[in-house]
């Protein structure tokens, strides 16, 4: 039986054409890029192919301020702490927000122990940080703002221009996690006008183990690898050769398509959305429909847990995603959930469903059933559901 | 991640449900992340006869529930109240290490489902029990950082492998 993966935002099937330049590679035999005989050459012009289309996916004024990494997690890490490092000497606070990603969080969390500070800014009911709010935190230490640009976990999109202009005119350094974002929805770095942006090649169908760090020429920034010359100093390291060969094609795959996946997902989505109250009741969408990805929706469904929700729909044959505490590991409610005001037991079950373009409406109209289905079955084990529904009809 | 039993429990879980009139219900919950686990008991000649469970919690969480009520059903209340939540575990062929003191409440249920039986049997009125803890484990037993899976100590509030406060969430 098919597996139907509603789970987009965690992984992405690889593209046939993808799939076909990474097989390509696989049987090339290329040398070191960094070698000069001609096997070292070729591979060097695979990677250099391979930058100019991601370049362009992101509209980089330079081919080589994109650096390749292994993935969205070193693109962050490499672009707070580098900046950190390399501009201790200007000051030492950062500023960000309370729904970043834990690559984000951690970074900040390592670097405080190393007498940096940060300041956390709150994000509204509706999921947004207050670009004023921003500017407010801003101290003469300040060396770095670090905003997302989508949340992974509700796929709200955040007013990055305003905050980077924000930075751009108080002369600090903004960088900007769109792990999510590039190549899913249009990203920008020169209208954004950022000086650093996070991405990954999986969120547009390119291979994992990838990823790229926009670095606007003329920022200071430490390598976070010690090592070789590669990535024109900035990333130590014999390079992903077959990813990054893999990441190019998805770039320029995304770059061509980008209009039609995100019709396509929006569509998806919205239907999803208007068919759920047929076959669930009392669920809370915590995602702001006005400022969002097209293709995934966070909701979360009451007097239920979302790790038990996705267990049985892995017994139907659908793929999502939860953001319950019991399924993230901590016994805590996601900090993302918290900070829009949710309680801790309707935080518990909530899912992320975010469609693809391997995906069609009557997988949609399958997967409602089977939630429907799921929903119900937990309801009737679970002791909330009955008292307030006894409250309710009292 | 889960054992083969565990996922049997929570695929067909047993003695579902409310015993109305019970003479005795215990409930344990964790305020951190929510999770409720009610016990209802049905005693008769100081044996179990009959016993049901509702659970608000995770796949882990419901299974234990399950578990424990097919443990303690038949039995005299002197034999259910050794019954321990490391016996629930062991029964359902273990528990992931992260989860095993958040989800694991099926005794601590059970045990306050019986003492609300005698209370009541010995006259004593109280408010139904109820108990919220968040960090349920006996002196002596290993912890894991949730985040991080690696050991740390039963007392500790950060991790230092991962940098994560931990409060009180192992």
């Amino acid at each position: 039986m098919k597996i139907i993966n509603l789970d987009h935002i965690s992984a992405n099937p690889l593209l046939p054409e993808v799939r076909q330049a990474m097989i390509e590679a696989i049987n090339t035999d290329f040398g070191n890029p960094s070698s000069q005989h001609r096997l070292g050459e070729l591979a060097a012009e695979a990677i250099e192919n391979a930058r100019r289309s991601v370049a362009r996916l992101v509209n980089a004024k330079a081919e080589r301020e994109i650096v390749f990494t292994s993935g969205g997690t070193e693109s962050v890490n490499h672009a707070i702490k580098g900046v950190a490092w390399a501009n201790g000497d200007k000051g030492n606070h950062i500023i960000t927000s309370n729904i970043e990603h834990n690559a984000v969080i951690r970074s900040l969390k390592r670097l405080a122990g190393q007498n940096y500070r940060m300041t956390s800014v709150s994000v509204d009911r509706n999921g947004r940080v207050d670009p004023a709010e921003v500017e407010k935190a801003i101290t003469d230490q300040t060396i770095l703002i670090s905003i997302m640009h989508s949340n992974n976990e509700t796929g709200t999109i955040q007013p990055v221009e305003e905050i980077a202009a924000i930075a751009r005119r108080h002369r600090i350094l903004f960088h900007c996690d769109a792990v999510d974002s590039v190549g899913v929805v249009p990203v920008d770095v020169q209208s954004l006008g950022v000086d650093l942006l996070s991405f990954a090649s999986n969120p547009f169908y390119g291979p994992t183990g990838v990823g790229g760090l926009y670095i606007r020429r003329g920022v200071r920034i430490w390598p976070l690898l010690d090592g070789g010359i590669q990535e024109h100093n900035k990333r130590a390291g014999t390079e992903n050769l077959i990813g990054i060969i893999g990441m190019g094609t998805a770039a320029q795959l995304a770059r061509k398509d980008l209009e039609r996946r995100m019709a396509h997902t929006r569509r998806l989505r919205d239907l999803f959305l208007a068919e759920l109250p047929k076959y669930v009741d009392e669920y809370i969408i915590n995602t702001n429909l006005h400022h969002c990805l097209p293709h995934m929706v966070s909701v979360s469904i009451k007097y239920i847990e979302g790790e038990s929700v996705v267990l049985m729909l892995d017994d139907e044959n659908f793929a999502v995603s939860t953001r319950s505490a019991c399924a993230t590991g901590s016994l805590r409610a996601s900090h993302v959930l918290l900070s829009l005001g949710l309680e801790h037991a309707d935080a518990q079950g909530t899912l992320v469903i975010a469609f693809g373009v391997d995906n069609a409406e009557e997988e949609v109209t399958a997967f409602l059933k089977a939630l429907g289905k799921v929903v119900s079955t937990l309801r009737d084990i679970s002791p909330l559901y009955k008292k307030m529904a006894g409250r309710n009809s009292a | 991640m889960y054992s083969k039993t565990v996922m049997e429990h929570f695929r067909n879980p047993r003695n579902v449900g409310v015993i109305e009139d019970a003479d005795g219900v215990g409930e344990v919950g964790n305020p951190l992340c929510g999770d409720i686990m009610t016990i209802y008991l049905d005693i008769e000649d100081d044996i179990i006869r009959d016993i049901k469970f509702q659970t608000f919690g995770c796949g882990s969480a419901i299974a234990v529930s399950s578990m424990i009520t097919e443990m303690a059903k038949g039995k005299r209340i002197e034999e259910a109240k050794k019954i321990s939540n490391k016996d629930v575990a062991e029964a359902l062929e273990g528990l992931p290490k992260n989860k095993l003191h958040c989800s694991n409440l099926g005794a601590d249920a059970l045990h306050m489902a019986i003492k609300n039986y005698e209370d009541r049997k010995a006259g004593i009125t109280r408010p139904q029990p109820v108990r919220r803890e968040t960090h349920l484990h006996k002196e002596g037993d290993t912890c894991y950082c949730p985040y991080c899976d690696v050991e740390i100590r039963a007392d500790a509030t950060f991790c230092e492998a991962c940098q994560s406060n931990l409060e009180d969430e192992h």
